[in-house]
């Protein structure tokens, strides 16, 4: 398929744009395959370049021969442009949803894109799961898209999903291990399968307990038989404990993020209005749910040195989830910008999160939800709340997590691309495209990303999941509603007075080092 | 002494309601000023409760463990006790309600504290905050404006201060006569001029106008304050309270300035609610803190059914018409409520601190609650519940303008001086009754008390430990710090002050403030730079002596730079003491289903002493990691 068939009109001259809180550009607007330019070919006015997988909905208004499209994109932007010309208008209407709705993987920008900076670093072969898991000597490892090879499970069976991590670092003194999977696939019947009892169980030396967390309540875990899956009967599994935590299925959490965005987009709204729609929007409840579950698998592995496994229905959102940021809780390596990529690349893209399903549609989607869900999105405000809790002990800042979220949900990266480490394989994505941790890690943006206030400690952080301690992620949903001129120069203050710190620091060192080489020099002239 | 049944309980529990292992054993003792818990354990760990900071005590039925007790305070600290025998509870009790309720002044606590300053001292902290000087600074008096002497001795309004600024065109007989035609005689005075403009900011009671009553010098008075803003042709009149409000005052003869009769005026209703609503608002805010385990929705339900923010916002939203008419349109403001003494404060101070750069210092915070608050008569021993009285007149005036101020802070985090902490120091000792400034009701009580001779002032004491309260990304030359503050005050950008009224539970408190963090880098700096002047100095010397061959002993070099450590004793001074909770560190607030309570391996999780190779690098200069983790504790230990 050309794209060129699907642009009737590649430019429109006059557009008018109309973002929040900036003037409004006149100027050319071009469409190409993959982007919406607006130029106004004046040499200071920065131009707009606007991925069209960025674009979630779009709606047209007609005055006159005026013509008004309202761009919403996945990143909870909203742009207007103004066209002259109810044909133009049209087209360009009909051509952007056209091109921001492509079926085909192949034909996204990540297949397109040429870096125009030097990849030093190759994101692709960064992650090696060998080397996350270094540490495990007692374990054997085994990758996700061969499901049958290593452990001889059967095919029918949905464990098939299994990653292992070690907590075994400074503060844990008993190796525990922390575990992911999906359901068991009980049935009504109460269905058996040795060998998952015996892998579940030779991961505990005699004597030691585990706790396995359903991140589903009992009531759905019993519904979940019906459709063959269920949980674990203890009897079965002698050392394991069961816990259920009740983490809202992925379906209901697009509906929530829909509210919340709609909330936070009307600024008429009166105080009533707001704090009554911010709760029906349930998505602090959610960041709240969360954030519990993955303290409390945390704690089994802090507190009791127990080993954990968790699971939902297919072990790919919501355990995610809760591994991951319980992960962030114990583990310091977890807050440094390296550590987290890994933990992203290890437990989402090779644990199989649904990428593409999940990050299709954003909060302006108002077609019939299909898998869309903003798991992801979740989990970084999640690691969001963390950060403020403990401004000092993340290497990264919130930029970083933003960052992600955009990517997430429109890249030109092939990273997010597909929904498993097999699909990726297939899509060749490797070759074809660039990763995302190539562009990350380059030191120019790296600095974009860097908290100035981190004080690397080795210390497991508890956060507060008291509802008071939980805010509203203004980064990401207010982020098009507010000016954040004051906030960013709050951030470059603090930049600035940690800098000139360290510059005294090396000054008064390099004098000492002086003085101390001037004195003893000196002192053989003194005499006793 | 008389108040005190029992001294003295042992084997008192204190409860930590969300990790209630954390609960601890000690002895509570009652003294005349003070109910003192202190801790079995080894540190001894003592808490301090001052008698006129308590709210209520309220005990529960008798169970088998024993009587709990429960100590509300004004500042929002809840304390659980739990009473081995239920006689020493129902004591302890009687002691508490009686001694959180003195009924004259001579029972209040600042006319016994006493920080031994001499008396010279004492009258020298009196003179500290000068509102003549302030008035001076703000250019009055002028050509326009003058000070009069017709409240002298407090003849025309007991309520005001003695000496009052007004427009110089205004004569003896129209101020007296506009006095009269103003509710408690609290005739139109100038609170704040603003010299870019020309326009200023009066304050008044609301007129007497009844439904058809008009006063000619009233008229001609507030001619006269818009007269003496050149520039414009006419001025606000912005009634804050709402406009069913005023009306409703009509009928007992008060109300709001009919249009028709004074010239040139555009009247302005903005809507914020009375004592009561606030009061029985605050009420359900704190209620919603207190929930055991609430749910988001829980939380977020109270706080919206609360209707604490939407007041909050409608006081913020009154600073900000108040402003924008000041320093945009140059037009000159007349604020009034029923008696101008509760919106009226906090509409004109709200303004103010948007206006003028200088209210939002440290310095200039204490100058402004003294000119619109304590000196114009705010009733601070009614509202704040000082002595035991009628408890529809107590209701939180300051703290929502406090609250204004810290909602300010979120949206402007490098226009203030001063930081969170002040604030809440502030709002505590408006309750404590500790220092004299906020006792009584108007400036001629606090004559007729003789507070300046037999009280101490709060604002040398917080003048001197600044350096607890400054907040480390305020530059004087910074561009948010100069100029007019324009917030936005859209819903969602007000939030539920966690520093304020999340302090019903201790294991809810922040756990790293980045504010701690940078003061301590910034006074390291400080540090470096004289080690650094010293060093150079003394590597001067050592060159200069190697060209002439002698040396001296000199001061070690081993000395090592170490992070200036904020202790305890700084953060609160031994006058201080409030509430002072040692070394409590955060726990998960979330409990564990478990019924294997095996011990923790490593203690704590979060008890870091365990990390004893931290300690090895407090010296190390490089390591800046050993500071942090001494932060981890102070941030987590609890301060008043």
């Amino acid at each position: 398929m050309e794209f060129a068939e699907l642009i009737k009109t590649p430019r429109v001259d006059g557009v008018v744009l109309h973002r929040p809180f900036m003037p409004t550009v006149e100027g050319t607007l071009c469409l190409t395959g993959h982007h919406l330019i607006l130029s106004s070919r004046q040499d200071n006015t920065e131009e707009l370049w606007l991925l069209h997988a960025n674009i979630d909905s779009i709606e047209k208004r007609f005055v006159g021969s005026l013509g008004t499209i309202i761009v919403k994109c996945k990143d909870l932007r909203v742009i207007q442009l103004d066209i002259p010309g109810m044909e133009e208008c049209l087209n360009i209407a009909s051509s952007i949803e056209a091109l921001s709705t492509l079926d085909s993987v192949s034909l996204m920008y990540p297949f397109f894109y040429r870096p125009l900076f030097e990849v030093i670093e190759d994101g692709w072969q960064l992650f090696v799961p060998e080397e996350a898991f270094k540490d495990l000597e007692s374990m054997v490892l085994f990758y996700p898209w061969n499901e049958t090879t290593l452990f001889g499970l059967p095919k029918e069976d949905e464990e098939d999903n299994i990653a292992l991590w070690s907590a075994e670092s400074a503060f844990t003194v008993d190796e525990a291990v922390m575990m992911r999977a999906a359901q068991p696939l009980t049935g009504t019947n109460g269905r058996r399968c040795k060998e998952d009892e015996k892998l579940i169980n030779a991961t505990l030396c005699a004597g030691k307990r585990g706790y396995i967390i359903d991140t589903r309540t009992i009531a759905v875990a019993q519904q979940a038989k019906t459709r063959g899956g269920g949980f674990e009967q203890e009897a079965n599994y002698p050392q394991w404990r069961r816990i259920h935590k009740a983490i809202e299925r992925s379906n209901v959490l697009q509906d929530s993020l829909i509210k919340l965005v709609e909330a936070c987009n009307d600024q008429s709204h009166s105080m009533d209005r707001w704090l009554s729609k911010l709760e029906a929007s349930n998505w602090q409840s959610k960041v709240k749910e969360i954030l519990t579950t993955a303290c409390l698998a945390a704690q089994c592995i802090d507190r009791e040195g127990a080993s954990v496994l968790v699971h939902g229905t297919e072990g790919t959102d919501s355990t995610l989830q809760v591994t991951s940021l319980a992960q962030i809780i114990l583990d310091p390596a977890c807050r440094t910008i390296r550590g987290f990529e890994v933990l992203i690349e290890r437990e989402w893209l090779q644990a199989g999160h649904p990428f593409q399903q999940r990050c299709a549609q954003s909060a302006y989607s108002n077609g019939k939800p299909r898998s869309e869900a903003p798991v992801f999105l979740l989990f970084l405000d999640c690691v969001w709340q963390i950060l403020r809790q403990f401004p000092c002990s993340f290497q990264f800042n919130e930029n970083l997590l933003i960052m992600f979220f955009e990517h997430a949900y429109a890249s030109q990266f092939g990273t997010f691309l597909g929904n498993c480490v097999a699909e990726r394989v297939k899509l060749q994505l490797s070759q074809k495209t660039v990763s995302l941790w190539s562009w990350v890690n380059r030191p120019q943006e790296l600095e974009r990303f860097l908290n100035p206030l981190y004080e690397p400690n080795n210390l497991v952080i508890w956060p507060s999941v008291a509802p008071q301690s939980l805010l509203l992620w203004e980064g990401v949903f207010l982020r098009w509603n507010r000016s954040t001129k004051c906030l960013d120069e709050a951030c470059q203050e603090m930049v600035h007075i940690i800098e000139y710190n360290k510059e005294l620091q090396n000054k008064v060192n390099s004098l000492r080092r002086q003085l101390a080489q001037l004195e003893t020099e000196d002192s053989p002239l003194q005499t006793p | 002494m008389e108040h005190i049944r029992t001294p003295k309980v042992e084997n008192v529990h204190m409860i930590d309601r969300l990790t209630p292992r954390k609960s601890t054993v000690g002895t509570l003792y009652l003294s005349s000023t003070h109910t003192i818990f202190v801790e079995n354990s080894e540190a001894r760990k003592e808490t301090w409760v001052l008698h006129s900071l308590v709210y209520n005590v309220e005990r529960f039925p008798t169970n088998p463990s024993g009587s709990p007790l429960i100590i509300r305070c004004k500042n929002f600290h809840v304390y659980r006790l739990l009473i081995p025998q239920e006689r020493d509870c129902l004591d302890v009790l009687a002691s508490l309600t009686r001694l959180s309720r003195p009924e004259c002044y001579g029972e209040l606590f600042c006319f016994s504290f006493n920080p031994n300053l001499d008396k010279e001292l004492r009258e020298k902290a009196w003179g500290f905050i000068d509102l003549k000087a302030e008035f001076n600074r703000m250019g009055i008096p002028s050509n326009l404006w003058h000070v009069t002497a017709a409240n002298h001795e407090y003849r025309l309004c007991d309520t005001y201060p003695s000496e009052l600024f007004v427009p110089k065109s205004a004569f003896p007989a129209v101020i007296v006569g506009s006095a009269k035609f103003r509710s408690r005689g609290r005739l139109p005075v100038l609170s704040y001029f603003h010299r870019d403009t020309s326009a200023s900011i009066c304050r008044s009671s609301q007129p007497l106008s009844g439904f058809s009553a008009r006063s000619s010098d009233d008229e001609q008075m507030l001619q006269a304050i818009m007269k003496s803003n050149p520039i414009s042709e006419f001025m606000y009149v912005v009634d804050t309270r709402p406009k069913l409000n005023a009306m409703a005052n009509r009928a007992a003869g008060k109300g709001y300035e009919n249009e028709d009769h004074y010239t040139n005026i555009k009247l302005q209703f903005i809507g914020i609610e009375n004592i009561h609503v606030m009061r029985n608002s605050q009420q359900k805010l704190i209620d919603v803190g207190e929930l055991a385990a609430p749910s988001m929705s829980d939380f977020l339900w109270g706080l919206e059914n609360s209707g604490w923010l939407k007041h909050i916002k409608a006081v913020l939203d009154a600073g900000v018409f108040i402003a924008k008419a000041v320093a945009e349109d140059g037009v000159s403001v007349l604020v009034h409520c029923s008696d101008g003494w509760d919106r009226t404060a906090q509409a004109c101070s709200v303004a103010s601190v948007l206006l003028d750069p200088y209210y939002r210092t440290i310095k200039g915070l204490m100058v402004l609650i003294e000119k619109d608050w304590v000196s114009f008569g705010h009733k601070f021993s009614h509202r704040y519940a000082h002595l035991d009285g009628d408890p529809k007149e107590v209701s939180p005036v300051m703290d929502q303008f406090l609250e204004c101020v810290w909602q300010l802070m979120q949206q402007f985090p490098c226009a203030f001086e001063f930081n969170e902490r002040f604030l809440i120091q502030l709002h505590t000792h408006i309750y404590s009754c500790q220092y004299g400034n906020f006792i009584g009701n108007c400036q001629k009580e606090r004559r007729d008390l003789r507070l300046q001779e037999r009280t101490h002032s709060l604002w040398p004491h917080l003048w001197e430990n600044r350096a607890e309260y400054t907040n480390p990304l305020y530059r004087t030359d910074h561009s948010q710090t100069q100029g007019v503050l324009k917030p936005l005050t859209t819903a969602y950008c007000f939030k539920f002050w966690k520093g304020m009224y999340g302090r019903a539970e201790k294991s809810v408190a922040s756990h790293q403030s980045p504010a701690d963090c940078l003061n301590a880098v910034r006074e390291e700096s400080q540090q470096l730079e004289e080690e650094l002047s010293a060093h150079q100095e003394r590597l001067a010397q050592l060159k200069e002596k190697k060209t002439s061959g002698g040396r001296k002993k000199t001061n070690k070099l081993s000395e090592r730079v170490r992070r200036p450590i904020p202790t305890e004793s700084k953060l609160s001074s031994p006058l201080d003491y409030f509430t002072t909770t040692r070394s409590e560190k955060h726990t998960p607030s979330f409990t564990l289903p478990l019924e294997l309570a095996a011990p923790p391996k490593n203690g704590d999780p979060d008890d870091l002493s365990t990390c004893s190779d931290f300690e090895s690098g407090v010296a190390d200069l490089s390591s800046r990691s050993s500071f942090f983790f001494f932060f981890f504790f102070t941030c987590n230990s609890e301060k008043i």
